[in-house]
């Protein structure tokens, strides 16, 4: 309800926030949420002017100058045993990882949604064959999953993508079809039902953006996984395939200098970790800001 | 009570019979070709041909899939590609390897992650509370296989305390009989007073069980901590304190008992999970179990070893599922009423 207050013989009007407002006061409270948004943000800023950012071309090899140390004149991260530069491949594979994921993460959370929210409204015989089908692919641990499916599709970085959005369908299925169960039953739906709206229009314009919240917690903390699925395959030869300047197999390539190099095998490693902490960070704030009972 | 379980153990046949049945058509379905792989690329047509038939490859699909369905149940996953021997024997020497990882990993993640939890949950807000949750969420957003290079690179190269890789000193030749090794060295010191299995079994078990512990390590001490917040604020709490109960008697014999539900639900969830995070730490590791052997099998695509070892992952993981639901609803009335 919005008041009136006299101040100094005016009259002012104190308007209640939006609930976006008070979301966003709410994250701004959160200081890990924010700190998460940073790392994304840094790692999103990277990611799309790497071209601009990176002292060389990612691919570009000088054989005289392999394996340097960090510091070396030109070379502030060192280079690797092909004499590239390590920091404009972390900064390409900072663009690369974004990819992933929103890529997918967005083939998850489509197939995920559509599943969710035709089975939770449909109900009835649909509804029990797709969820037994969804128990079936939740039978499966996560990345094995991942595994068999790039092992049928073949081992490249987008079928890595499309792999690791499959196996995450699960997740967005069971959480939005749990929304539309208890959103389906609220008055505005019969409202609007009795109004003529279509099943279609009910499900997607009316139901569905009730039930994003979830989805959306759920979306921030599925892309720091599918980055590090990603790093996972790549490094099991499943992902990207060399010279792609991908963090898992910047890491996989760097086994043979865990005696010599340091550098090689630890500056990708830091890289990931960081962009999922930034996802996790972000995720778990998130979480707390749209689940009023963790507020305290 | 009785009711319950049986409603579930109903639902893991279909549950497993659509594992196999997906597996199954996946890798039918992948490209390539077994008998090429076997015979190599500059194998005849003819051999090709005999060889498929051998093989039922030249059957229709369906009739294959129910001749795979019959074998398995009969525990024959058919023989592997590239060393010719059966599946199943081959999962059997290796399970142990595998399982020896698995719980040493979760033993080492449910100790530390509960004892971190609790003393985060005591001490709220503090410096140390602080810095095991970042910690603990560095844990979580790490990749497990690079975590095991750093420590290789650290305790094995630079310090020279562990081994890189293996189960045993190579030189040491151990009479295996259960082929858990901690096991058999076990024996060996006291057959024979020999330490050295023993040493060598542990020094090698140690890092490869560290990286994979990692990530549950961080769950359960995050689980532990909200648990135990939870149990802390409750009104039976205050009342041992006021009665003047000692605070660790309160918080370990009073509040832990009741905050350990969940903190056994996840322990078990991700036990599951672990045998299927072997696959990256034993790859590192060198470690001779399931996991490596599903990635070189997945390499050198040997299909029947492929299929075999990730029905019988999956298995595994269902199974515990299962095991940990049992015991939730076992101590926890309100599930079965549901």
């Amino acid at each position: 309800m919005n008041e009136s207050l006299i101040q100094n013989g005016n009259i002012i009007e104190v308007k209640d926030p939006t609930p976006f407002q008070e979301s966003l006061h709410n994250l701004k409270q959160n200081r890990a949420a924010v700190a998460g948004l940073v790392i994304i943000a840094l790692f999103l800023l990277v990611g799309i002017f790497a071209p601009l950012l990176s002292p060389r071309s990612p691919y570009a090899q000088i054989i005289a100058d392999r394996t340097l140390p960090p510091f070396s004149p030109g070379y502030l991260l060192g280079t690797d045993d092909l004499g590239r530069d390590m920091l404009s491949r972390l900064m390409y594979g900072a663009r690369i990882s974004m990819v992933i994921g929103v890529v997918s993460v967005g083939i998850a959370m489509g197939f995920g949604m559509l599943i969710g929210v035709t089975s939770g409204y449909i109900g009835g015989l649909y509804d029990k064959i797709v969820m037994r089908l969804i128990d079936i692919m939740l039978a499966f641990p996560y990345i094995l999953l991942t595994i068999v499916i790039v092992a049928v599709l073949g081992p490249s970085l987008f079928n890595a993508m499309v792999a690791i959005g499959i196996s995450q369908i699960p997740r967005y299925a069971r959480l939005v079809r749990a929304s539309v169960l208890a959103e389906k039953e609220n008055d505005y739906v019969t409202a609007e039902r009795s109004l003529g709206a279509s099943p279609l229009s009910l499900m997607f314009v009316s139901i569905l953006p009730n039930c994003l919240a979830p989805v959306s917690v759920q979306a921030t903390l599925g892309v720091g996984e599918a980055i590090l699925s990603s790093a996972a395959l790549s490094f099991l030869g499943l992902g990207a395939q060399p010279p792609t300047p991908e963090w898992g197999l910047m890491i996989a390539s760097s086994r043979e200098f865990i005696t010599n190099a340091w550098w090689i095998v630890t500056f990708p490693g830091l890289a990931t970790l960081f962009a999922v902490l930034g996802f996790n960070l972000f995720g778990d704030g998130l979480r707390d800001i749209l689940d009023p009972k963790l507020r305290d | 009570m009785g009711k319950y379980i049986l409603k579930r153990l109903g639902l893991l046949i279909p549950t497993l019979l659509g594992v196999i049945t997906l597996v199954f058509f996946m890798i039918a379905l992948s490209p390539g070709d077994p008998a090429r792989v076997m015979l190599g690329e500059r194998a005849s047509a003819e051999q090709l041909a005999r060889l498929r038939a051998d093989m039922g490859l030249d059957r229709p699909l369906h009739q294959q899939y129910f001749s795979y369905l019959g074998r398995i149940a009969h525990f024959d996953l058919g023989k592997s590609i590239t060393t010719g021997r059966p599946v199943v024997k081959e999962i059997m020497e290796l399970f142990p390897a595998t399982m020896e990882l698995a719980f040493f990993a979760m033993l080492i993640a449910s100790v530390a992650g509960i004892i971190i939890g609790v003393i985060s949950a005591t001490r709220r807000n503090t410096m140390v509370d602080y810095v095991s949750m970042v910690g603990a969420l560095f844990g979580v957003s790490m990749p497990v296989f690079w975590l095991g290079l750093v420590l290789i690179m650290i305790f094995s190269v630079f310090f020279d305390f562990f081994p890189t890789g293996g189960r045993m000193n190579i030189r040491y030749y151990m009479e295996t009989i259960t082929n858990f090794y901690l096991i058999d060295s076990l024996i060996a010191v006291f057959k024979t007073g020999d330490w050295h299995y023993l040493g060598s079994a542990l020094k090698h078990l140690i890092l490869p069980a560290v990286a994979l512990g990692t990530i549950p390590l961080a769950i359960i001490a995050r689980t532990t901590r909200s648990s135990m917040l939870e149990v802390l604020k409750q009104d039976y709490v205050k009342t041992a304190r006021a009665a003047g109960i000692p605070e660790r008697k309160v918080v370990y014999r009073y509040a832990l008992k009741n905050a350990l539900l969940p903190i056994i639900t996840v322990i078990g969830i991700q036990f599951g999970l672990l045998l299927s995070g072997a696959i990256l730490t034993e790859t590192i590791f060198a470690w001779p179990g399931i996991g490596k052997w599903i990635y070189h099998s997945i390499s050198a695509r040997d299909y029947p070893a492929v299929q075999g070892g990730i029905i019988v992952i999956s298995t595994v993981f269902v199974l515990i599922n299962l095991l940990v639901d049992i015991l939730y609803s076992v101590v926890n009335p309100k599930v079965r009423l549901k």
